[in-house]
């Protein structure tokens, strides 16, 4: 079952520019992907929680290459799917007036299949593939308008992620070096055996790099705010909800704590590159007056939480800590979901904004649950959310990384995340008095536009906001965030799974 | 734009259908010498963007036009998906070669790759399909320039 | 030893073309010297001195092919991200073409509309 992830939205992705060239069927396109969107949904839903490989073409793991589903993968699996569904919904009415379709669609599912074969592949040059599959689809859709400033952003943004691709070609050519196997549960055996660790350290270099600029932690971060903003906004909603999560910290956190066992070092060096991460970008999107823009930045810094969530976790393992590294890692997983959730909420309503106030401006618009109540209210929720208010998921996943820093005795991480979740709190109240309060400021352009088709999306994500929050009950927690931690956690059970020892 | 001097024409034509034959030969034996679809691909997208600068685009544009590149490519992926797939239904897993295992040729003999060179046809047309298309694009641009 | 300094030399000479220079076509250039630079590494991380090209021949034993021959990974793995490479050039010319449509320069201090 497993190759049918990638295999599907490949064959949609080949099979819609293909109808485009003989006719323009803008609905078929749209209902096709948004099949395909939930066939996988389905698919992901039903196979969740399973333990399977694939052998592709039939080959055996450390020769062939083999795709894996564990707990991190069938986790992941959802989360794609689940954002790319929602957001098809919401380019069904948004998208409706542009032409290209086919190509847009095409280009979205071949971005699908890429993100879905990082999910689930085994082998580091075969992800590195799937990334570049889906980097190269991201990098055209955010082009996709084709206006100057849409060009500049993807040029931007193709410049760092073809800098960013070669030094992991490079990470992976040093691996294959020093190691001798791409697969990356016969990496973790025969890591141990290499005599020169240097050569492991340097590719650990080039993989965080690599895959930093990906996920645009801090110093690799410029191009994100531009190609976030520019971007079509179902794009941006894919971008910031998935694509970075993915290709950056899913890729990363993949090799380093499966396949090199997490290297001396590295999980500090997680944990601090996420703490600037989460720190610097909220300092910076204090400052924006640009909706999408502000929610890029705060992209920048939510993807700090999550790794450095992640970056503690290492810490406790290698301190020999499991309980506290388990709910470590939980947080940063749990986050994950949350920001998806949110962050993909919360670009759907700017597309929304747009659409009515027809600019983006916090300083020109106002007022927007008078104009239209519903998206005003899932505006509100997912800013309340992302600013991790008590009853919605955002507040319960911040929740467990302060309580795993505290206990694991990390104080001054501790400190950081409370206080950026208190910066995170002064600029949504900044868009909460901009935007949604007070009376209605600037031109209304279309009133007629906030049909169905924009909210309904938008509802759905909002549900999803206040009902994740049940994930912090531990019940729930053992069965869905627990065995993704594991996954990560325990890397010999990963050799089990693929090699069978 | 019509193409360029006499001398440039005659060389083309005498000299192209050796290329195209050379890139079809090397896609269909990649299973047994070095090459294959990739490189095959390119030296028939190669021949055709020869063509185009020796002649002109709009002589090509009968022969073989954007559409048509475009066409051959969408139609040649998903042929290499439907070979996956058959080796997903009716082999061991997705990509397997199952016609060999049914029935294995003579090994240094052109019929012995199983579904090996039905796949690198299919890449050769890909890549060629792909490559001429890149060309054309970039070529339309300064069109548009000129104008 | 001097072959693989050589192909970091070449790296070294792409990334300084990407940070430093202005015009896009070199930065597009740059990318491309990268790329082959990664690629040469590649190959010299499969080589064998005096071994042969990993080809099966006629009338060879196999095992006295996997005593001679090189590493035929490392060389499936370039002709891959020379495909991959190929796509992103390919994207990059043309949006560089756009781009100078739009603005009527390669100077990437002229093209400017975003902040930051």
């Amino acid at each position: 079952m497993l190759p049918l992830f990638v295999a599907i939205p490949l064959g949609v992705g080949f099979l819609l520019p293909l109808i485009e060239e003989f006719r323009e069927r803008t609905r078929l396109f749209a209902v096709t992907v948004l099949l395909e969107t939930g066939l996988l949904l389905a698919l992901s839903l039903v196979k969740f929680g399973e333990k399977s490989i694939y052998r592709l073409g039939g080959w055996p793991p450390p020769i062939g290459i083999n795709y894996v589903l564990d707990g991190l993968s069938s986790l992941v699996l959802v989360v794609i799917s689940g954002i790319a569904f929602v957001t098809v919904l919401f380019a069904m009415t948004y998208m409706s007036k542009y032409e290209n379709l086919g190509k847009f669609y095409g280009l979205f599912s071949l971005m699908l299949a890429g993100m879905y074969g990082v999910a689930l592949t085994g082998d580091v040059f075969n992800m590195y593939v799937y990334l570049e599959v889906a980097a190269i689809s991201s990098y055209a859709l955010v082009g996709f308008n084709r206006g100057a400033e849409e060009l500049e952003a993807s040029f931007k943004y193709l410049i760092m992620g073809a800098v960013g691709s070669v030094f992991i070609l490079l990470g992976i050519a040093f691996l294959y070096g020093s190691v001798g196997s791409l697969n990356i549960a016969d990496i973790s055996v025969r890591v141990s055996e290499v005599s020169d660790q240097s050569f492991i350290l340097l590719s650990t270099a080039l993989f965080i790099v690599g895959f930093g600029l990906k996920a645009a932690f801090i110093p690799f971060h410029s191009w994100l705010p531009d190609a976030h903003s520019s971007a079509p906004t179902p794009i941006s909603a894919m971008l910031s909800g998935v694509l970075i999560k993915v290709l950056g910290v899913y890729a990363l956190s993949r090799i380093l704590f499966n396949g090199l066992n997490l290297p001396s070092l590295t999980p500090q060096l997680l944990t601090w590159i996420g703490a600037g991460s989460m720190f610097i970008g909220g300092m910076i999107a204090l400052g924006q007056n640009d909706l999408k823009r502000l929610l890029a930045y705060s992209s920048i810094s939510q993807m700090g939480y999550i790794t450095l969530g992640l970056g503690m976790g290492g810490i406790f393992i290698s301190q020999g800590k499991p309980a506290i590294a388990t709910l470590a890692l939980i947080g940063g997983l749990f986050h994950l979901v949350n920001h998806a959730t949110y962050k993909s909420l919360l670009f759907l309503f700017s597309g929304g904004v747009e659409r009515i106030f027809g600019t983006r401006d916090l300083s020109k618009i106002g007022g927007i649950t008078r104009v239209s109540p519903v998206s005003g209210a899932t505006g509100t929720i997912g800013t309340l959310s992302i600013s991790g208010v008590p009853p919605f998921n955002g507040f319960w996943s911040k929740l467990v990384i302060v309580i795993a820093a505290i206990w694991g005795g990390l104080y001054p991480i501790a400190g950081i995340v409370l206080f950026t979740s208190a910066i995170t709190l002064a600029y949504y109240l900044k868009v909460q008095r901009e935007l949604f309060l007070g009376e209605v400021v600037g031109e209304i352009a279309d009133k007629g536009k906030i049909s169905p088709g924009i909210y309904v999306p938008l509802l759905i994500l909002a549900i999803c906001c206040i009902g994740l929050g049940l994930l912090y009950l531990p019940e729930i927690r053992g069965i869905v965030l627990k065995p993704a931690a594991l996954a990560l956690q325990e890397g010999s059970e990963y050799t089990q799974l693929v090699l069978g020892l | 734009m019509s193409g360029m001097s006499p001398i440039v024409k005659t060389v083309t034509r005498w000299v192209s259908p050796f290329i195209l034959a050379f890139g079809i030969y090397i896609a269909l034996t990649g299973h047994l010498t070095p090459g294959g679809g990739f490189p095959g691909g390119v030296i028939i997208a190669g021949c055709f963007v020869l063509l185009t600068l020796a002649y002109g685009k709009e002589k090509v544009d009968g022969v073989f036009s954007l559409k048509s590149a475009s066409v051959t490519d969408s139609l040649a992926s998903l042929s290499f998906l439907c070979m996956g797939l058959l080796g997903y239904v009716f082999g061991r897993g997705f990509l397997n070669n199952f016609i060999q295992s049914g029935f294995p040729g003579k090994a240094f003999e052109l019929l012995s790759g199983g579904n090996m060179p039905i796949i690198n046809v299919a890449i050769g047309f890909k890549v060629g399909g792909s490559l001429f298309v890149v060309f054309a694009y970039l070529a339309l641009f300064r069109a548009i320039e000129e104008e | 030893m001097l072959t693989y300094l050589l192909a970091f030399i070449l790296f070294a000479v792409g990334l300084y073309s990407v940070i430093n220079k202005r015009n896009l076509i070199k930065i597009i250039m740059g990318i491309i010297i990268m790329e082959h630079a990664v690629n040469a590494f590649l190959i010299l991380i499969g080589y064998r001195i005096s071994g042969k090209a990993p080809i099966l021949e006629k009338g060879t034993s196999v095992t006295e092919f996997v005593n001679s021959a090189m590493d035929p990974l490392p060389q499936a793995l370039v002709i891959t991200s020379i495909v991959i490479s190929l796509g992103v050039v390919a994207l990059m010319v043309a949006l560089a073409v756009r781009l100078y449509q739009h603005y009527g320069t390669f100077d990437i201090t002229e093209i400017r509309k975003l902040r930051g």
